[in-house]
């Protein structure tokens, strides 16, 4: 019998951890751009969870008695035109914008991640045949796929994020792709060849997991452009229909009537869309800086 | 110890039932050109008409230097790559000829050890998922106590404490990696393990204690292997016959002390000679034969005998006709006309 290799006793290390708190300084001390970022989309996912919570505004009921009104103390961003306060229906519009903008995003990229180790996976004709409507979807600008899906289902918040997902996941299937071209070639995805797993366990057990690091990237930005996408199509009038407490359907109201007689009507939606963006991309950022070791600055 | 074991297992094998043959194996890659029109521009001939046998229980090397077709060849045993041509026989039944589904039985028949301890285990997956998800998925041990039970012995036996079924790949050395990629080959109870370099990659003092734990394993379980190296020392020690493969043929076959002592074959002679002998004044005098020239391109392979351009011993007839692989002596295969 061959003998035991000695084995290093470990729970000492364990006394040695950094507590949690250090830990995070220390992270927003290196990723200043990403913490801010990181802030942001924490405030916003708190306004969307307990919208009925910080508000007592109902934000779609009208009350013609104080409609645009300016930013006050009783309407912080003042009213609208049916006398509905803006804060209230930019704290919900949140709600409609997270989870759209999820929603599309978590789709689209996993989509896009199967897709793309499939594609590597099996390689030859399915790759090639996959990558050329890879190609061709990726042609199209994202708007004008997003448009040209609405046109053809209709608004409404589900066609909405069909429309969002589809131009997201050639996007993300030809990044993953290139990642899990590498991790075919390493001899774990052999020795689970030669241990007789199926394809769909390969993929999904063996090699999606190693394509972590790019698709959380890609789901990270997918959420901020889904954000900009969702309020684009409500603003042209193809997205989230009235009632519904939308940044882009409140800008479009606001834009088109009352920009010089009641702007807050208009300025804040559209700053809600601007730090949202701006947030989940420099959370973005920050996450591919501290995932993609070829990226990572020091 | 090792010579005991040597002897006792001299004895055994040999006489054993054949459990693998391999008949005129070929594997081309075809290189090709173009984007549009794809068209065959030639064939890189990695394994070009190989044979051999495996009696159940033995030990076979198969040598040579790198980019000669070693590895290939147990890929396509492994069914990894789908061979040109050739028949791949194991326990009576022809692989090439089974289907999808009928081949997954007997993937667990047949296992691998692979030469990088270091990208050959999930480093997503601690070590007792890597032990366990082939034992459930093919349920050899459907019950999740039995299993943690089965996952504790096998690390046991491969010399490795059993708690170390919570850790991941990157929490250990390399040797003891191997340990593991030679545990998950143990855990679906194969008859065949393929080898594939698989000491090269560790350090001489682990090389030592992994090649006497595949000796152990091989008395415990009734185990052949296939043993792919280009380390000759190692393969002199572990193996009962020794393969030399050179440019995707094989062009001697022996028992492995026959081979060391008396190689045919004028390429087995200069590899024979470049083995280093651990005593300076014995080195000085030694007569190295070094082959001249470079190893062809595969992809063009010289005509007639592979080996002719850098053989000593070539003649004419040699560029024109193929090597018949003859039994000189008993036992003792050799491609060449010369000797």
């Amino acid at each position: 019998m061959a003998t035991p290799q000695a084995v290093i006793d470990t729970s000492e290390l364990d006394q040695l951890r950094i507590p949690l708190r250090t830990q995070l300084w220390r992270l927003v001390r290196k990723q200043p751009l990403g913490a801010a970022g990181a802030f942001i989309v924490i405030i916003m996912s708190l306004a969307a969870i307990f919208a009925n919570v910080i508000t007592s505004y109902n934000p779609v009921a009208n009350d013609l008695a104080s409609m645009l009104q300016s930013p006050e103390a009783n309407h912080w961003m003042g009213t609208d035109e049916f006398g509905r306060d803006i804060l209230t229906r930019v704290i919900y519009g949140a709600r409609t914008a997270l989870s759209i903008g999820l929603t599309a995003a978590f789709l689209g990229a996993t989509g896009g991640l199967v897709l793309g180790v499939a594609s590597a996976y099996f390689g030859g004709i399915f790759d090639l045949i996959t990558q050329r409507i890879v190609d061709v979807l990726m042609a199209f600008p994202l708007i004008i796929m997003a448009l040209a899906v609405v046109a053809t289902l209709g608004p409404g918040a589900q066609n909405v994020i069909i429309a969002i997902t589809i131009p997201f996941i050639p996007t993300c299937a030809r990044v993953v792709r290139s990642s899990a071209l590498a991790i075919r070639e390493i001899p774990y995805v052999d020795a689970a060849r030669a241990l007789g797993f199926s394809h769909a366990r390969i993929i999904l057990r063996h090699m999606v997991p190693n394509v972590m690091a790019p698709y959380l990237i890609m789901l990270s930005t997918f959420v901020g452009q889904a954000i900009l996408l969702e309020a684009v199509l409500s603003y042209l009038g193809m997205g989230v229909q009235d009632p519904t407490p939308a940044w882009g359907l409140m800008l479009k109201g606001g834009a088109e009537e009352f920009l010089e007689s009641a702007p807050w009507v208009s300025i804040f939606p559209g700053l809600a869309i601007s730090f949202a963006v701006f947030g989940f991309n420099l959370f973005g950022d920050a996450m591919r800086d501290v995932l993609d070791p070829k990226m990572r600055r020091d | 110890m090792s010579a005991q074991i040597r002897e006792s297992r001299d004895k055994s094998v040999g006489k054993g039932e054949t459990l693998l043959e391999v008949r005129n194996l070929k594997k081309y890659f075809a290189v090709t050109e173009g984007v549009v029109r794809r068209r065959a521009i030639g064939n890189v001939k990695a394994v070009d008409g190989v044979s051999f046998t495996i009696a159940r229980g033995e030990i076979l090397g198969l040598v040579g230097e790198s980019g000669c077709g070693k590895t290939t060849t147990g890929r396509c045993i492994l069914q990894l790559e789908t061979p040109t041509s050739g028949e791949i026989v194991f326990e009576g039944v022809n692989l090439e000829k089974l289907d999808q589904k009928a081949m997954v039985a007997w993937r667990q028949k047949i296992q691998v050890i692979f030469q990088d301890p270091y990208s050959s285990l999930n480093p997503r997956m601690k070590v007792g998922e890597i032990l366990g998800e082939p034992m459930r998925v093919h349920r050899v041990e459907p019950n999740a106590a039995k299993r943690r039970q089965r996952i504790a012995e096998l690390l046991t036996v491969c010399g490795l404490p059993a708690k170390f079924a919570d850790r991941y790949p990157h929490e250990m050395s390399g040797g003891q990696r191997q340990r593991v990629g030679i545990a998950r080959a143990l855990c679906l109870n194969p008859d065949f393990i393929i080898c594939d370099e698989a000491v090269s990659a560790l350090d001489v003092s682990i090389q030592a204690q992994v090649i006497n734990l595949l000796e152990d394993l091989r008395e415990e379980f009734n185990l052949t292997y296939l043993f792919i190296a280009h380390d000759l020392s190692v393969v002199h020690h572990l193996c009962n016959r020794v393969a030399v493969m050179y440019l995707g043929r094989m062009v001697e076959l022996a028992e492995s002390d026959e081979l060391f002592d008396n190689p045919m074959h004028p390429y087995t002679q200069a590899l024979l000679s470049a083995v280093p002998v651990p005593d300076p004044t014995v080195e000085a005098q030694r007569s190295h034969q070094v082959p001249k020239g470079e190893v062809p391109s595969p992809i063009n392979p010289p005509s007639g005998c592979v080996f002719h351009p850098r053989c000593p011993l070539a003649v004419d007839s040699c560029r024109a006709q193929v090597p018949e692989f003859r039994e000189l002596k008993p036992g003792h295969w050799v491609a060449c006309p010369r000797v």
